[in-house]
């Protein structure tokens, strides 16, 4: 252990941690001692997790704030969803399945990544992140006027005239994206095992592309961009690659949030900027830079309103009121301090006893 | 620098433990509570939105099923038995609502009562066909959400509510000329605009007119009544919910539009809007099952209670929510259920007894077909004076 | 006539978002922090105005005085309580407290004043103007919307031209240490700027209610998020810049609805600011960013 670099220590006690939640988690549920509840939640701590992986890399890496990164979730999740649906009948190898509809779902977030990405990264700051944001209220606001249905004369397509459309189910006719109604009756190809082992590959990919040499030409670009041209680093494509590796992390978020539930649908809720800034959450309190910390913040930030449904109707009042302490105690200066004097009494009594003894 | 990182990872994981912990905790004390009181109650739980843009028909859903259960046990409960009643907030949210239902099912529910809005619906659907509970949902409307033989809806759904909109304004030649307004995202909406564009060209009028609106611009409605206006539109069809339909009909005065306006059931609330000036929706027809000011004897004991308990006077979600609560006790009874049985034993039983039972509720006489779907005479009234008034 | 109706609209849409625009890049300007929670002050306006007039009875105008007090004061509430402890830490941990106020005054407002919608009656109660022999008819409120939107927006300018406090707010909105070691009190110039946006926001809550009449606790957010993206477009920090977006903004979304698709216009308006952010990437008044090496 001794002989290994200081990042590659802490990456291996971050996998540590996870495997280890992982398999109490597993005993846990085998042994029958988790709520159903509990259960319930393990794929969407996974989901927003990854997402929150995904952001971090780009708000904690590359330094630009997104508040998009729900619409390349959107985008992973239809991707995925229809992909799934098309193919249901034909393979029905419920893994092989998955892993096609995670790979056009990452695939297709990656693209849109790009294509975002080409304007996008032209601007700075809040500039860039209100074009972010403004892409993800786009690609919601096409779905939900996008209309394709499995015709027996072949895929029929149309934007905002669905009624065009005739669909008889009885014949085996069926819609594939209905509007509003979005992608129904999905297969629930999610479970917490999958998500796991989706986390530990984001994370790989992450923890080795911030360790390499196209890692450190992000962070250069990140803290001065000026100077990391002058050394000849190749701004465009060092933000892009952060950019899109970002899109593609929340898109595989996006594939495994379609396969949990069994409708799909474009909401404010659940796609729009309002889940963007609640991922934007997760990696601030987290810490930016710190993926473990996206995790962790990511799975209390979701577990919190769950454990508080005890209190009715001030569960979400005592949320935002703990969401505001926490950001207080984590980042106000002054909290900081405080910390840090903790710590050093601490340090200071223990080494103190350590010269009594 | 170190040290406070570490700290803070430590204090964060503290934080996460605690509330796993809590989360066992609430789980291991409500198992001993089923397992307590088993024998005694029926539990019946609720979902729907308490918080979040939708958390008025949510709450509407809450208040009026509480009522329902409060009258039951008064009366004596279900086979004897009497009922706990539980309900949980799901923000109008596919995801929350799964996490609610699996707390309810904690909780030991043996029947649901929900949930409130459609898509949320559809995926608890599926997780409760699973578990072969019965589910009765007040509210969500779309075809989805009864496509598993376990749940069945209290409100039309909307193809009919669709449908018979078109044939009620063609059969009776209420206009040549028709605008359409809706809400493009959201599932109740453009579910039942959808059908009555289809419809309205079997019917004898002319949809001049198609517009759209989404959750995101539901404030300004003149450019949409501006066009309905230039096509000549002499009816306009409003199928969404009554706020934003108040801010529809003040619009259309300040511009000095004056079609006929014409909704469906979400359009039932309008007159009781605190601080909305109902000569604005003078002429206004809208089909619905209920009606507040309705003169029979269960309506008026209904909105006298919910107006002493809850200061308000219900709309429509909270009368399809009293009704919903109703079935359940007549599906319950009819299949001789006890607090005893699992929800699925419960289920087994009571989902067939759907079929044979009929409810004569708040929302009219209602009966159940297998497909989940209820089978009762929607009215059409139109508001005079600002009271409804029927039109036949 | 048609045309002129849906620009009437677009004007009338837009001087709202200007107004809460204008609260927006104030706060932008001096204290360089998104506060997401600005949209929310504007519903606890509403709220107040509803209850003032709907309950005690007591006149538009003092309706909408009471709520410009209160609004200020929970706006340098919330600064004190919540932003400025954490002054010297990164934008961002400030953006995501902002976000937590804005949860806060949401479920407040649901817990005090129930999720049922309430119908707001119009603080303008003067009649509508005709035009044209009656062809063209422009609300009372669209017009006072209007002329407030530009009465503050001078007066806005006015103040930081040409009085000192206005001055001390460009020095701290510049940089903030110099402006301390020339003797400005920078937390009392950030406080003042809260103040100012507030006020601003119990303003334009009794506007943007008068013309959209539904009061819900979430019927801050949407229009907040829209001001948002007025005051970038605008150029963020620039207070004609915020009206110019606030109206462009009102203009294009009407226009889309009108000329291309209701169904679209979403999309369509986010797609413009894409376009004008890359044709002007800081706005359209936006000052260009100097980068020092």
């Amino acid at each position: 252990m001794k002989n290994l670099k200081k990042s590659s220590k802490d990456h291996l006690i971050t996998y540590g941690i996870l495997l280890l939640v992982y398999i109490v988690a597993e005993i846990l549920i085998k042994t029958g001692n988790m709520s159903s509840l509990m259960q319930g939640i393990l794929v969407p701590v996974c989901v927003y997790s990854l997402v929150a992986i995904g952001l971090n890399l780009c708000v904690g890496y590359l330094g630009e704030l997104s508040l998009g990164h729900a619409g390349f979730m959107c985008v992973g999740a239809f991707c995925g969803a229809y992909t799934t649906k098309m193919l249901q009948g034909t393979i029905n190898n419920e893994i092989l399945l998955f892993t096609i509809a995670l790979v056009v779902g990452v695939i297709m977030a990656a693209l849109f990544g790009f294509l975002v990405g080409i304007p996008v990264l032209r601007l700075k700051g809040d500039y860039l992140a209100i074009v972010t944001l403004a892409f993800g209220e786009i690609i919601k606001n096409i779905i939900n006027v996008l209309y394709i249905a499995k015709c027996s004369d072949g895929m029929k397509v149309a934007i905002t005239d669905g009624g065009a459309i005739e669909v008889d189910e009885a014949i085996g006719e069926m819609w594939l994206v209905n509007g509003a109604k979005g992608i129904n009756r999905i297969p629930h190809l999610s479970n917490f095992t999958i998500g796991m082992i989706l986390i530990f590959v984001a994370l790989f990919v992450v923890f080795h592309l911030v360790d390499s040499r196209s890692g450190r030409a992000i962070m250069a670009i990140r803290d001065n961009r000026i100077a990391a041209e002058s050394v000849g680093i190749n701004i465009t494509k060092y933000k892009m690659m952060a950019f899109v590796i970002s899109a593609a992390i929340a898109g595989a978020g996006g594939v495994l949030y379609a396969h949990n539930l069994s409708t799909l649908t474009a909401t404010p809720t659940n796609f729009g900027y309002n889940m963007s800034i609640m991922i934007l959450v997760f990696v601030v309190l987290g810490g930016m830079g710190s993926f473990r910390g996206s995790i962790i913040a990511a799975t209390i930030l979701t577990i919190l309103p769950e454990g508080l449904r005890g209190l009715a109707d001030y569960r979400m009042l005592i949320y935002s009121v703990l969401l505001i302490s926490m950001m207080l105690f984590n980042w106000a200066p002054a909290a900081v301090n405080w910390k840090k004097k903790v710590m050093a009494s601490i340090n200071n009594k223990t080494s103190k006893k350590g010269q009594v003894e | 620098m170190k040290s406070l990182k570490k700290l803070l990872s430590v204090a964060l994981v503290g934080v996460m433990c605690v509330s796993v912990l809590a989360g066992c905790d609430s789980n291991t004390a409500s198992g001993q509570a089923s397992a307590g009181a088993a024998t005694e109650t029926f539990k019946i739980g609720g979902i729907g939105p308490i918080t979040g843009g939708a958390a008025i028909y949510g709450t509407a859903v809450m208040n009026g099923a509480q009522i329902a259960v409060d009258e039951i046990n008064a009366a004596g409960g279900i086979n004897g038995y009497q009922i706990e009643y539980k309900f949980e907030d799901d923000t109008h949210d596919a995801e929350k609502s799964v996490n609610a239902y699996n707390s309810l099912k904690d909780w030991g529910m043996q029947a649901l009562v929900g949930t409130v809005t459609t898509t949320p619906c559809i995926a608890v659907a599926d997780y409760t066909a699973q578990d072969g509970m019965l589910e009765i949902t007040p509210s969500a409307s779309s075809t989805d959400v009864i496509v598993n033989d376990n749940v069945f809806q209290v409100c039309f759904t909307d193809p009919n509510q669709g449908t018979a909109s078109a044939q009620y304004i063609g059969e009776g030649n209420l206009a040549t000329k028709v605008a359409v307004i809706y809400d493009s995202s959201d599932v109740y909406s453009s579910g039942i605009e959808a059908t009555f564009v289809k419809e309205a060209e079997n019917q004898n009028f002319e949809v001049v007119a198609v517009e759209a609106f989404t959750a995101d611009s539901k404030t300004d409605f003149s450019t949409q009544l501006q066009k309905a206006q230039s096509a000549g539109a002499d009816l306009v069809f409003l199928p969404f919910y009554y706020q934003e339909a108040a801010i529809v009909l003040k619009q259309a005065k300040d511009m000095d539009y004056a079609p006929v306006f014409f909704g469906v059931d979400g359009m039932d609330g309008i007159l009781t809007l605190e601080g909305f000036d109902t000569t604005l929706a003078e002429g206004v027809i809208l089909l619905t099952p209920f009606a507040a000011d309705a003169k029979d004897e269960a309506t008026q004991k209904f909105v006298a209670t919910y107006q002493e308990k809850y200061n308000e006077i219900p709309n429509q979600f909270a009368a399809d929510a009293y009704d919903a609560v109703y079935a359940v006790k007549a599906a319950l009874e009819a299949a001789n259920a006890t607090p005893s049985q699992t929800a699925q034993e419960i289920g087994n039983l009571a989902i067939p007894a759907m079929t044979t039972i009929t409810v004569n509720g708040i929302t009219g006489e209602m009966t159940w077909q297998a497909t989940g779907e209820v089978s009762k005479t929607p009215k059409a009234v139109v508001i005079k004076d600002g009271v409804y008034v029927a039109m036949d | 006539m048609d045309f002129l109706s849906y620009l009437i609209n677009g004007i009338s849409l837009g001087s709202v978002y200007a107004i809460i625009a204008l609260g927006y890049t104030m706060v932008y300007g001096i204290a360089k922090m998104l506060n997401f929670a600005h949209g929310d002050v504007i519903m606890v306006g509403c709220y107040i105005v509803f209850m003032m007039m709907g309950k005690a009875g007591v006149p538009p105008i003092v309706a909408i005085l009471g709520a410009v007090v209160i609004c200020t004061v929970l706006g340098m509430g919330i600064e004190k309580l919540a932003y400025k402890p954490l002054r010297r830490a990164t934008s961002l941990a400030v953006l995501i407290t902002a976000i937590g106020v804005s949860y806060f005054l949401q479920n407040s407002a649901l817990l005090i004043f129930g999720a049922d919608s309430k119908s707001f009656t119009s603080v303008v109660n003067l009649p509508n103007l005709q035009l044209a022999g009656g062809k063209l008819t422009i609300s009372s409120t669209t017009l006072v919307t209007v002329i407030v939107c530009i009465v503050i927006m001078l007066a806005l300018s006015f103040f930081i031209k040409k009085t000192k406090a206005g001055q001390a707010m460009l020095a701290v909105s510049e940089d903030k240490d110099a402006a301390m070691l020339m003797g400005i009190n920078a937390n009392a110039t950030i406080s003042l700027t809260f103040a100012i946006g507030s006020c601003l926001a119990a303003i334009a809550g009794a506007l943007f209610c008068s013309a959209y009449p539904v009061l819900t606790p979430y019927t801050g957010s949407m229009p907040g998020i829209k001001a948002f993206t007025a005051a970038v477009f605008g150029g963020i920090g620039s207070i004609p810049g915020a009206f110019i977006g606030g109206i462009l903004l009102g203009v294009i979304e009407i226009f889309a609805k009108a000329y291309v698709s209701s169904q679209l216009s979403d999309a369509i308006v986010f797609a413009v600011l894409i376009i004008v952010l890359l044709v002007r990437p800081t706005g359209i008044l936006g000052k260009k960013i100097h980068e020092k090496v």
